[in-house]
């Protein structure tokens, strides 16, 4: 899957607000990208986008392609549209209370694209999905079909949101912050599930989540947002071990953790992130960098080669910037 | 079964103590309402705060921790224990002697959309609990919200504005405010930076270790979020099912942890280091956290733990200090 410069803003009362500023990257079969930002930083609105889930209006994309199998995205018709939605893009919600509906089995929710995509018969249909809800480590899983969500605790029920979105093996499975929800022993669990779930299917997946923690276990290759840009990518051990945008090396600072050099105070990044009312004219972050000079905040800066598939989005690593310096 | 008398601290004065505190929730069914059960939230606890530092309360959801910190500051009444505040028991306390009390313990909330009136100016907002306790008036009175944005690292002049106007951390900047409005001694916070983002929670966080150093003030500081625990807290307790597992001063709880609980707790939390994260052997817990209303006879964690014997589903274990300073309640925590 290919995206390009894609660009969604959302007509609201105040203004239009530019959630997305050109977004583009790839993800390649078998690869597990994490997708990195705070909140507003559009790394969810980027996936809705794709997959045209956002309600329009207030929602529009202006502009970009999603290349994937031969179509964009983009265009498509709902007809077709739901054809990759449901086999050849999975995607899982970060709140499996809020996207399992209430009044129907898990069993019913489950064989529905089943049936529709895959043209199952009842029965084979009720095989799979006992099939499905074993391979998410669901015990006693033919009882379980007749059970409604509620009848799971959380970390089931996004057990089941996997189970589902995993349903017509898609090639692409988009899990938008699939963990945040829950308590960390059963974030565990559900992570240690997705590694062997690419190990048995290995298709690509797109990981959205605020944590920098879960991304260092899981990720092939990362990718930052702020702001509705990306603002670098890199490779995982490559983006931890040599950060170069300032956001990022500042998000990686401002971080406790368990284990290791217990700092006395917290590096913190001053300020907030912008509004999005404008279309960006100068880089996003420049308010709150700590290395901003005068070129960022007259120019946006697009994404630079600085290494072996790592790109940053920063003036500072601009080759007449770096000629400069040296 | 906790004995209050083992949790002491040996040396110095102690602001809060809590002995075997309990706080258990009916469960009501019919149209008679008839008990049926009862939720054991918070299920005998005991601990000491000393004056100046920074307690830590963790646990998954559901484990009694927000309950334990409303209980006590009497938001709930306990159902049974005591609380010392300053050697006063205030779980008996009379409701106008609880309310003298109150200006002196207070509580940061976690969501600061929910705990601010949108109605009411910020101003108003920290003004109540002076008008409520306080006998500051008039200019006196503005002149102490003032301060207190100040103090709080916000524009004073902000005192006229609706909490819409603001951000995520300026409210939970507002709250700490009006916490502080009456010099309380203690405040409980109660996961103050669950719902902010990474970059805004080292602020905020650093503001409220700068506001302790300067005002002297204790906390209860609840949160699920092991590594901020880990930042800001001297000691720490780790809550399951309403109980204490263990409660350590804050380095030997991370580098020597002997409760089978915290040692899983522990090595779930993803570390920002994906070489940390590869060589990382992961003990996975199998299961959810039991239902409070039934929970598991003997040790309470019997039923994920991974190194449970027969005993441990028999037995409740007993809270014991295994190390200088480090309690656990488990009969195969073994210091050596």
């Amino acid at each position: 899957m290919k995206v390009e410069d894609l660009r969604t803003v959302f007509h609201t009362q105040d203004g239009t607000v530019h959630a997305v500023n050109g977004v583009s990257f790839q993800v390649t079969p078998g690869e597990l990208l994490g997708v990195v930002g705070e909140s507003g930083s559009g790394k969810s609105v980027t996936m809705m986008s794709l997959m045209q889930l956002l309600p329009s209006p207030p929602a529009e994309i202006v502009a970009g392609e999603a290349h994937y199998g031969g179509h964009d995205l983009l265009t498509l018709e709902l007809g077709e549209l739901q054809e990759v939605r449901g086999a050849g893009i999975g995607f899982a919600f970060q709140d499996p209370m809020t996207s399992l509906n209430p009044v129907f089995t898990i069993g019913f929710q489950l064989m529905e694209p089943l049936r529709k995509h895959l043209g199952l018969s009842k029965a084979e249909a009720r095989k799979r999905a006992v099939e499905l809800l074993e391979l998410v480590g669901i015990p006693s899983a033919a009882d379980r079909l007749n059970d409604y969500p509620h009848q799971f605790s959380g970390g089931m029920r996004q057990r089941v949101m996997f189970a589902i979105a995993l349903s017509c093996d898609p090639k692409v499975l988009i899990a938008d912050e699939p963990t945040t929800a829950l308590d960390v022993t059963i974030q565990a669990q559900i992570l240690e599930l997705v590694k062997s779930l690419r190990e048995k299917l290995g298709m690509a997946i797109v990981w959205i989540t605020h944590d920098l923690g879960v991304v260092a276990g899981i990720a092939d290759r990362v990718m930052v947002m702020y702001a509705g840009h990306v603002v670098e990518e890199a490779p995982v051990y490559e983006l931890f071990d040599n950060p170069r945008h300032p956001y990022t090396r500042a998000l990686l600072e401002t971080l406790p953790s368990v284990d290791g050099e217990r700092t006395d105070r917290l590096r913190t990044i001053s300020g907030q992130p912008p509004h999005l009312l404008k279309p960006p004219t100068a880089c996003p972050f420049a308010p709150r960098c700590r290395n901003a000079f005068e070129r960022c905040l007259s120019e946006n800066p697009t994404l630079m080669p600085v290494g072996d598939a790592h790109n940053v989005a920063c003036w500072l690593d601009a080759p007449a910037e770096r000629e400069a310096a040296e | 079964m906790n004995a209050p008398a083992a949790n002491r601290a040996d040396d110095g004065e102690v602001l809060v103590r809590v002995e075997d505190l309990c706080m258990h929730f009916p469960v009501l069914k019919g149209i008679l309402g008839r008990q049926v059960g009862v939720v054991r939230a918070v299920d005998g606890i005991s601990f000491d705060i000393k004056p100046g530092e920074t307690l830590g309360l963790v646990g998954e959801s559901g484990c009694g921790k927000s309950t334990a910190g409303r209980t006590i500051l009497r938001l709930y009444d306990a159902t049974s224990g005591r609380i010392l505040f300053k050697g006063e028991d205030i779980a008996s306390l009379g409701r106008s002697a609880m309310r003298r009390m109150r200006p002196r313990m207070q509580m940061i909330f976690q969501d600061p959309q929910a705990c601010l009136n949108p109605r009411m100016t910020v101003g108003s907002i920290i003004a109540e609990p002076l008008d409520e306790h306080g006998t500051l008036k008039g200019e006196a009175k503005r002149r102490r919200v003032r301060e207190l944005l100040d103090a709080v690292g916000m524009n004073p002049n902000f005192a006229n504005r609706y909490p819409h106007e603001f951000s995520g951390g300026q409210r939970q900047r507002i709250g700490i405010a009006r916490a502080l409005a009456l010099d309380p001694d203690f405040i409980i916070c109660d996961e103050p930076i669950a719902a902010l983002d990474v970059s805004i929670q080292a602020q905020v966080v650093n503001l409220l270790e700068d506001l302790q150093e300067k005002l002297g003030l204790t906390y209860l500081f609840i949160s699920h979020d092991l590594s901020m625990i880990r930042h800001i807290c001297d000691r720490v307790a780790v809550m399951y099912l309403g109980k204490i597992a263990e409660l350590a001063p804050r380095d030997t709880l991370y580098a020597a942890p002997l409760h089978p609980y915290t040692k899983a707790l522990l090595s779930a939390v993803p570390i920002p280091d994906p070489k940390a994260e590869a060589g990382r052997r992961r003990t996975i817990l199998q299961g959810d956290v039991p239902s409070p209303l039934n929970p598991p006879k003997g040790c309470r964690f019997s039923s994920r733990c991974p190194v449970a014997e027969n005993k441990c589903f028999e037995i409740e274990p007993e809270w014991r200090e295994a190390r200088p300073g480090q309690f656990v309640a488990c009969h195969l925590a073994n210091p050596d």
